[in-house]
């Protein structure tokens, strides 16, 4: 597998060939999916939900700006320090900055996609820092040297056999075996020394409350809490779209975040974080930073329609459900964020010329449509940026330089191919006028014998389909209409 | 995805026929079986000329001005106020749900969304049609499109109708909700994904022990059937107006797709 969306067709490929990954996904998503069936019994009540969790997360978005300030004030003066990034190389630095200042070594880091996005581990390691995930899939991922291939479940691409292998070749003195509770108790031993030592722990953030300046995190380990906890210095990092307005908007997003992605009606864990250590309080960190992280959000947050994509509260129902997901799993997709949520939030990060293959690698069935938590028009969002590929390049000059600027999107018309261009255009040209439709069809009906058999695609799996002998329209042509 | 909720009108005298691109090239009968069936329930047929294709295929491939282009001519097609029936739920929603959004801000074209019917709806919900069954028993799997599915939610429609049928035993095969890989482009542009998809989708239905399979959309159908002569199997599908026409005709005749 290679890591970059350029190698999405061939890592596909790939993919299809593996038994073990196909078998291992299929199973896994089986799963998932009946977990979140069970969370979600009455079709009425989720669409209920669902559309009050898009209506908070459009409504906090519209006021993305003022909230990010808000929330900037309330961190602040609840002594939390709010650090800003724009490009995942600045974030790192930040966080680099923050650990080094301090003579810190080692950093234990909670389950955190954000990190992921930014690669701090490898930024961290190259300065010296070692930096453990503490998420039982997260550290499974880190010890083969791997990517998650899930936002939820990291590891999820791996069965028990692979597990028990990897934890005997590279854990001392510990045995191969697929029993699940002692192949956790070996990660939960080795993780525990981890905590004991580190200088900082690295967190993510579910939802960041700008009415009250608190860090919501949620999960199943306590590893997060060990994280956020343990450390003398905390950092979390973010994604600008995690802020909502009111602390009342929470209840009904975890309701929805839990359910969709494991099924559960709470995650064990809910860490509300507002604030360092106290001086009459006997544990907790005694600094507490937030790293905001645009990254590409700003370009898909001007644009009405692709905002719809930070609506996002990363639950994963959407690859759970994606039928292309479930046959190629998460690694294929070179990206971070894999499956159908990755497929339009990528091109804002990566742009456009090197996620080509993403948006055009789903057949629009909108099954992550009907699953998402918060109603993102996932297909739609997909078709758009199909028009945004394609599109010719509209270019305008910046005010103060001759450098030209992308309207909407980096790499938009990477994908136009001036001969499929030319072929829709002939297309509709034939679909707009009846006379040369009726010819086309005559043509094509008539000369159904001489159509060749080509090789291609289509006809690895199926014959070409063969037109009737004489269309429907001529058929009909001498009915008579009162 | 919310399908708005869609009141229906009592059953009319007229209805347009919208029989799409697939019917009229490939699957002509399906469009005569459709005429007749919903002529026998009294309903006169009128099938405008000019029809030509939805413009979803340009529209999913993301060149949005060259369905326009289609999308204006087939709205010009159907100037009077009759409810259209289409043979596709794919098309259906691409003219139901696709058309404001491609044609915004139009009260012209949201009239015209507003009259679309797919077939099994329309019979369901618009003429509350009784069928009965003249066939022999069979073993049938229904195989109802995403878009059909998810835009139109004329997954229910088909297995009331199918219901109606004494004599039809209508089996689940399983992952019935999941896609069968067609997509359009994506079948040409992702052949080894849709193909992966497609090989589990027929097998699915070869393991439901079934005699047949139902569709009310030609795309998914020409996938399906032209993957079973691929594989050299006989399980075919064919089109829900057909099959209803053949199962309620005093003496069933045999079906021809060509």
């Amino acid at each position: 597998m290679h890591n970059s969306p350029r190698n999405f067709k061939h890592n596909a490929h790939q993919a299809l060939q593996d038994n073990t990954i196909r078998s291992n996904f299929r199973g896994a998503m089986d799963f998932l999916r009946n977990k979140r069936r069970a969370a979600f019994p009455d079709r009425e009540d989720f669409e209920q939900l669902s559309a009050q969790g898009a209506a908070i997360k459009q409504r906090c978005l519209q006021k993305l700006p003022q909230l990010l300030e808000q929330l900037e004030q309330q961190c602040h003066s609840n002594g939390i320090q709010v650090h800003w990034a724009e490009t995942a190389q600045q974030a790192n630095q930040i966080v680099q900055q923050l650990i080094t200042d301090r003579g810190g070594r080692s950093a234990v880091k909670g389950k955190s996609m954000v990190t992921e996005e930014i690669g701090l581990t490898d930024h961290l390691n190259q300065f010296g820092i070692d930096c453990i995930e503490s998420d039982m899939g997260e550290y499974i991922v880190q010890l083969a040297k791997e990517i998650p291939s899930h936002i939820i479940m990291p590891a999820i691409h791996k069965n028990a056999e692979q597990i028990g292998h990897l934890f005997a070749d590279k854990i001392p003195n510990v045995n191969y075996t697929t029993d699940v509770d002692r192949l956790i108790n070996t990660g939960r031993e080795q993780l525990r020394q981890h905590f004991y030592g580190a200088d900082v722990g690295i967190s993510g953030v579910n939802f960041a409350i700008a009415e009250t300046g608190t860090l919501c995190l949620v999960e199943n380990e306590g590893n997060g809490r060990m994280t956020t906890t343990v450390p003398n210095l905390h950092i979390a990092v973010t994604g600008i779209e995690k802020v909502v307005e009111f602390l009342a908007d929470i209840p009904p997003l975890l309701k929805l975040l839990t359910r969709s992605a494991t099924g559960q009606a709470i995650t064990t864990y809910v860490n509300m974080i507002t604030r360092p250590r106290q001086d009459d309080e006997r544990d907790g960190p005694k600094e507490v930073h937030l790293v905001l992280l645009d990254n590409g959000r700003s370009q898909a947050f001007a644009d009405d329609e692709l905002r719809k994509t930070l609506q996002c509260i990363r639950c994963g129902a959407c690859m759970n459900y994606c039928p292309v997901y479930t046959r190629i799993g998460g690694h294929a997709y070179g990206t971070v964020y894999p499956g159908p949520i990755g497929q339009i939030f990528t091109p804002h990060q990566l742009g456009l010329e090197q996620t080509k293959d993403l948006p055009t690698a789903s057949s629009l069935c909108g099954a992550c449509e009907e699953v998402c938590p918060v109603k993102i028009p996932i297909p739609k969002l997909l078709q758009r940026l199909r028009v945004e590929s394609n599109k010719p390049s509209l270019r305008v000059k910046t005010e103060n330089s001759d450098r030209t600027e992308p309207v909407v999107m980096h790499g938009e018309g990477s994908a136009r191919r001036r001969l499929e261009a030319l072929l829709w255009r002939v297309w509709a040209g034939i679909c707009s006028r009846p006379a040369l439709y009726r010819t086309t069809s005559w043509a094509v009906t008539r000369g159904r014998q001489l159509i060749p058999n080509w090789k291609n695609g289509w006809t690895q799996s199926r014959t070409l389909p063969k037109p009737a002998s004489k269309p429907l329209h001529e058929r009909l042509k001498n009915r008579i209409h009162s | 995805m919310q399908t708005a909720i869609k009141h229906y009108p009592s059953k009319p005298k007229k209805v347009y026929l919208y029989a799409t691109c697939l019917v009229d090239n490939f699957a002509p009968q399906s469009g005569l079986d459709a005429i007749a069936l919903l002529e026998r329930e009294g309903i006169e047929i009128i099938y405008p000329q000019g029809q030509t294709c939805c413009g979803q295929p340009a529209y999913n491939s993301g060149y949005a001005e060259q369905a326009q282009q289609v999308a204006i001519h087939q709205i010009a097609q159907f100037p009077q106020p009759w409810p259209i029936v289409v043979l596709s739920g794919s098309c259906g929603g691409m003219l139901r749900k696709h058309y404001p959004t491609l044609l915004p801000d139009s009260p012209e074209v949201a009239a015209f969304s507003e009259r679309i019917y797919e077939f099994s709806e329309f019979l369901v919900h618009v003429l509350k049609i009784k069928l009965e069954d003249n066939g022999h028993p069979e073993r049938v799997a229904l195989h109802t499109s995403c878009a059909g599915r998810r835009e139109m939610g004329i997954r229910e429609p088909g297995v009331q109708l199918l219901h109606q049928l004494n004599n039809v035993m209508l089996v689940e095969q399983a992952y019935e909700s999941e896609c069968c890989g067609f997509g359009g482009s994506f079948s040409v542009k992702h052949a080894d994904i849709s193909s992966a998809m497609l090989e589990d989708k027929t097998r699915h239905l070869r393991e439901a022990d079934i005699d047949l399979y139902v569709s009310a959309d030609w795309g998914c159908m020409l996938n399906l059937n032209g993957a079973f002569e691929h594989q050299q199997q006989t399980l075919r599908g064919i089109h829900l107006a057909s099959y209803l026409l053949q199962r309620t005709q005093a003496e069933p005749e045999p079906i021809d797709n060509a």
